[in-house]
């Protein structure tokens, strides 16, 4: 019954892109209306929820001292995972993590980590013996398509806003008090597409995405830079297409980075 | 924490509250626009998601019962909610916890309505101090009533015990850490008290045992106040909506008609 019924709306996608339309009524190249908000969790050292139109995701790092990697005495680290909760979509389940999940978690980590947006050396408390260690998870709270730009804009306010512990004399954290931050040098953000009926669409929803033939994700700087690519799904894109996309990505990057200078 | 402390001679409890007094409660409906139905807690600093999928397909096929819904919940918490970083996937703890709130909320449900098939009950903590099973379960209850499921009762619970020499209610993670703490999660059908929901670990007399089981039934009919307010709210709002929808076909009729009216003078 809901594979009928998906069917039918995936079909409905479909004849509308052929007509060079949406069925929620955006133009190919508009973005869904996103909020941010932060500090919800006060156990986190950062957290945000993200509403990207009906896709809605919460992030969270939780900072700890570890040993630096032998072959990086001097540098910290930071892993970033993607959960999408069966709390989020019918169609979601739990278990082991799916590989949209794993790649979903290595795009995202991709364009913040290749773009020397976080100093490393930075993370590092003393040479060879202590370092932060930085895990940042984000979970689908309702699923609508496009989970990447969610979870990239939710990564980078997070990391943005995030407080590093504060040590007492022996070198173990202070539970709930903080200081310093983790300064970033570049801000960026992933900005995803899909193809469907032929056409490019910026911010797939999650009909979009099952009618799509191909994605792709362009992460980039506010200085610039591209810092990560990645395409998705069986189809393939012209080079025109790449570049047509690469140069929105720039745009709608600078439009989002905007917004997210207001957020405290 | 600290040995001295003694709540008969401080006569209040390390967050100022009473001895019988619970953190503040809230509680908003529909937050998850996919689920059939949703609701989201704070409960001091408690957050949580809970969102309801069904009555839908069993899978695996072979876990269905041909007599009733199975109620499947899955208690999980984020890795940043607690302090110390908690690894994602779900551990030992999670699993017994979704046991027993899946078996309290079965009471609750009249699952004999739905032979062979599956309510997925998903409760996601985001934010966590002491008490997060029973701001699960009241969250939970509150979704499945926001998802229209016929049920005989909501399931109300709360945290009761002892910590610092007193009974007291709702124990906060500083009380859960006392040299005495006895921490007791209690859910209740709150028209019939029945009970559905009963852990505890710790040392009590029998005569504690009395006074903390009153006390629990106490509290959890003030959540049951609360999850109530909730579900009056969803309805004030859809029903405000409603109205203004109405009003607004009403105005857009007028225009149409005057249209056609000039069309007629035409």
């Amino acid at each position: 019954m809901r594979d009928t019924v998906m069917e039918y709306e995936t079909s409905k996608v479909l004849k509308f892109a052929r007509e060079g339309k949406r069925v929620d009524g955006r133009a190919l190249d508009e973005m869904r209306e996103i909020t941010i908000e932060t500090g919800m969790s006060e156990n986190a050292e950062g957290s945000t929820i993200v509403t990207l139109g009906k896709t809605k995701i919460i992030a969270g790092l939780k900072v700890d001292i570890g040993k630096p990697y032998p072959d990086n005495q001097d540098e910290g680290s930071i892993s970033i995972g993607a959960e999408t909760l069966p709390l989020a979509h019918p169609d979601y389940e739990s278990g082991r993590p799916s590989a949209d999940e794993v790649e979903l978690a290595r795009v995202v980590d991709r364009g913040l980590r290749e773009s020397k947006a976080i100093d490393f050396k930075k993370l590092c408390i003393t040479k060879g013996e202590a370092v932060w260690v930085g895990f940042l998870d984000f979970y689908a709270l309702n699923g609508d398509g496009n989970l990447f730009d969610a979870g990239s804009i939710a990564a980078l306010v997070t990391f943005n806003n995030a407080k590093l512990p504060k040590l007492d004399k022996e070198g173990k954290i202070i539970l709930h008090e903080y200081d310093g931050k983790i300064k970033l040098a570049r801000q960026p953000l992933l900005t995803t597409f899909a193809k469907v009926g032929g056409k490019i669409m910026l911010d797939p929803t999650y009909l979009e995405e099952k009618a799509s033939d191909a994605r792709y994700s362009a992460a980039t700087t506010d200085d610039g830079f591209i810092s990560a690519m990645q395409k998705g799904v069986g189809g393939s894109f012209t080079l025109e297409e790449v570049d047509y996309m690469i140069d929105k990505a720039f745009e709608i990057g600078d439009k989002i980075r905007k917004q997210i200078k207001q957020v405290k | 924490m600290d040995r001295k402390i003694d709540y008969k001679k401080t006569k209040k409890r390390l967050d100022g509250r009473k001895m019988d007094e619970t953190r503040p409660l809230s509680i908003k409906t529909g937050v998850i626009e996919n689920a059939d139905g949703s609701a989201y807690l704070e409960w001091g600093q408690n957050k949580i998601y809970a969102a309801v999928y069904g009555p839908r397909e069993v899978l695996p096929k072979h876990s269905a019962d041909p007599l009733r819904s199975v109620i499947k919940v899955e208690y999980r918490m984020t890795s940043f909610s607690v302090p110390q970083r908690k690894r994602p996937g779900p551990n030992r703890r999670d699993q017994e916890i979704s046991k027993v709130l899946g078996e309290a909320l079965s009471r609750a449900v009249f699952v004999e309505q739905f032979p062979n098939t599956e309510i997925g009950v998903y409760v996601e903590v985001v934010d966590a101090n002491a008490g997060s099973r029973v701001a699960c379960l009241t969250a939970a209850s509150v979704a499945l009533a926001d998802a229209g499921m016929p049920m005989r009762d909501m399931v109300a619970a709360t945290g009761v015990g002892k910590a610092y020499g007193e009974l007291v209610i709702d124990l906060n993670k500083d009380e859960e850490d006392a040299p005495d703490a006895v921490d007791i999660p209690i859910a209740i059908l709150p028209n019939s008290e029945e009970i559905v929901l009963l852990q505890m670990d710790g040392l009590l007399t029998r005569k504690e045992w009395d006074a903390i089981a009153k006390l629990g039934i106490k509290g959890c009919k003030q959540v049951y106040e609360i999850q109530k307010k909730a579900l009056v709210e969803k309805f004030e709002l859809s029903e405000a909506k409603g109205k203004s929808q109405v009003a607004k076909e009403k105005t857009v009729k007028k225009k149409t008609v005057k249209k056609t009216v000039k069309k007629v003078k035409k």
